[in-house]
């Protein structure tokens, strides 16, 4: 196990991406930040608490559950759901930013599509992730990367966040270096 | 968990999970798009050999909206008013693929005989099997109360719930105690002795003749039917005298903390166990009962067929977030 990503970076990855939404999207009147529980959802209220920061202005930010639009449901035991909370302004005619913490095979992303679809039209859809770890099996990209890690297929990505595993760190777990 | 049949054959943590997995279809329900792909391509049928309105029509809304295809069988009509039998009735099913069996029938067991047969591969849910269980009826019952009068978000530790009336021929009372004590809740069951059944006494509830010494600090109060075309004898002297000691009227009501609630599994004898002004009255949530049926049984399905078979769901959402 070796740590790719340790507390400071990961806090200076979320300061750039959120500077970065902002310049797409010439500020945050227009953008809702969705975060793919579990993790994914911690990450949209840190980059929220950035962009009010810099905005000094409240963010439109909730959750995505995709649970429901995953490709892979027969092949795992059932899962819990979490919950999809919406903010106030909805989707439609905005620019949605998904916001997940790992992005690997695309499947995830490919379900929140989904998902959204069924909520409403937005504007736009983008991309952020903490990591990027490569190896998609779908034609999906990020917008927004916090660090590209290149990885091969049978180490897995760990990552751990204050709110729930009390401390910031992006682990790499497995397979022969 | 392969099939429902029975509430002893959750735990308490899959009754919970069953609770909030509900809890969040509910929301997708109110949302703009009713329907998710989730169960595309599964079959599943409804084989009602009793009459049925809300269960049947619940769990047919719960599995279209889920995408499911629903095959709806009832007795009348089909071969089994010809005298078929629920094996040969269940191979045919088999035969055509079902992925799971929402069973009704008037043979308590009957929901058991056919899961624990090789009749079929399917997933079964039992929707009320005689005088034995109703298990996704006590579920919806549970997540009514849970969602006005829980204090955690967990189970109901504390709640006092009255259950009344005919408790000999209800399904959904066994169901219902066997649950709400499984959560924790504070059952009492009220109702005249010649319509409690035998053995009662090892159930996990107090049990009354009294239903006013009852009332007192209930926090819900469940109204069952009057099951008259299960007694075959007589169970109490006239209709006027069991309305008077045991039905729920306005005077019962008054006795009622502001936030307690009237429910009833449907469909009532209105004037007998339960009367007009209690029925559509403030207090009342037997409307809503119906429209949480739906997510429940959406949840029920949910759990039973979007998955593999190999674990539970209790515990095991730890990996949400990473494929």
């Amino acid at each position: 196990m070796s740590l790719a990503l340790p507390a400071p970076d990961i806090t200076r990855a979320i300061t750039r991406i959120s500077h970065e939404i902002l310049e797409r999207n010439s500020g945050s009147d227009s953008i809702t930040l969705l975060g793919i529980p579990t993790r994914g959802a911690h990450l949209a209220k840190r980059i929220a608490q950035v962009i009010e920061g810099i905005e000094k202005m409240p963010v439109q930010v909730g959750t995505l559950d995709i649970t429901l639009h995953r490709d892979d449901l027969r092949t795992r035991p059932p899962r819990a759901l979490m919950p999809t909370l919406i903010p106030s302004l909805g989707v439609e005619g905005r620019n949605v930013v998904l916001i997940d913490d790992v992005l690997f095979s695309g499947r995830t992303i490919r379900a929140a599509l989904d998902a959204l679809g069924e909520i409403g039209r937005p504007k736009s859809v983008q991309l952020a992730v903490l990591v990027d770890r490569g190896h998609r099996e779908l034609p999906i990209r990020a917008d927004f990367v916090g660090k590209n890690l290149p990885t091969s297929i049978d180490q897995s990505v760990v990552v751990h966040l204050s709110e729930l595993d009390g401390a910031d760190e992006v682990l790499i777990e497995g397979g022969s270096k | 968990m392969k099939h429902l049949l029975s509430i002893n054959d959750l735990s308490k943590a899959e009754a919970i999970a069953i609770l909030d997995t509900a809890q969040e279809l509910a929301r997708v329900s109110d949302g703009p798009m009713k329907k998710l792909p989730t169960l595309r391509g599964r079959t599943i049928v409804n084989l009602f050999a009793e009459d049925s309105t809300r269960t049947r029509i619940s769990f047919e809304a719960a599995a279209k909206r889920l995408s499911a295809d629903v095959i709806n069988f009832s007795a009348k009509g089909s071969s089994i008013s010809k005298g078929e039998s629920l094996k040969d009735t269940a191979q045919t099913l088999q035969a055509m693929g079902a992925d799971a069996v929402i069973i009704r029938h008037g043979a308590s067991g009957a929901a058991q005989r056919l899961a624990d047969s090789k009749w079929m591969s399917g997933a079964v849910i039992n929707a009320g099997d005689g005088t034995h269980e109703h298990p996704s009826q006590a579920l919806l019952d549970a997540f009514t109360i849970r969602k006005h009068l829980a204090k955690s978000t967990d189970d109901l530790t504390g709640i006092r719930v009255v259950i009344v009336g005919d408790v000999l021929h209800s399904r959904v009372a066994r169901s219902n105690v066997l649950l709400l004590a499984k959560l924790g809740a504070d059952v009492t069951l009220v109702a005249p002795p010649t319509l409690l059944p035998v053995g009662v006494e090892s159930w996990p509830c107090k049990v009354s003749y009294d239903f006013d010494s009852a009332l007192a600090g209930v926090d819900a109060v469940m109204m069952l039917r009057i099951q008259l075309e299960r007694m075959s004898e007589l169970f109490f002297p006239n209709a006027r005298e069991y309305s008077r000691y045991f039905g729920l009227n306005g005077d019962r009501l008054k006795q009622l903390k502001p936030t307690a609630l009237v429910m009833h599994p449907g469909p009532m004898n209105r004037g007998l166990e339960i009367t007009a002004d209690a029925a559509d009255g403030a207090r009342s949530v037997i409307v809503e009962q119906v429209s949480n049926g739906v997510s429940v049984r959406m949840a029920i399905l949910y759990m039973l067929l979007a998955g593999s078979q190999e674990g539970d769901l209790a515990g095991d959402n730890k990996e949400l977030g990473t494929m």
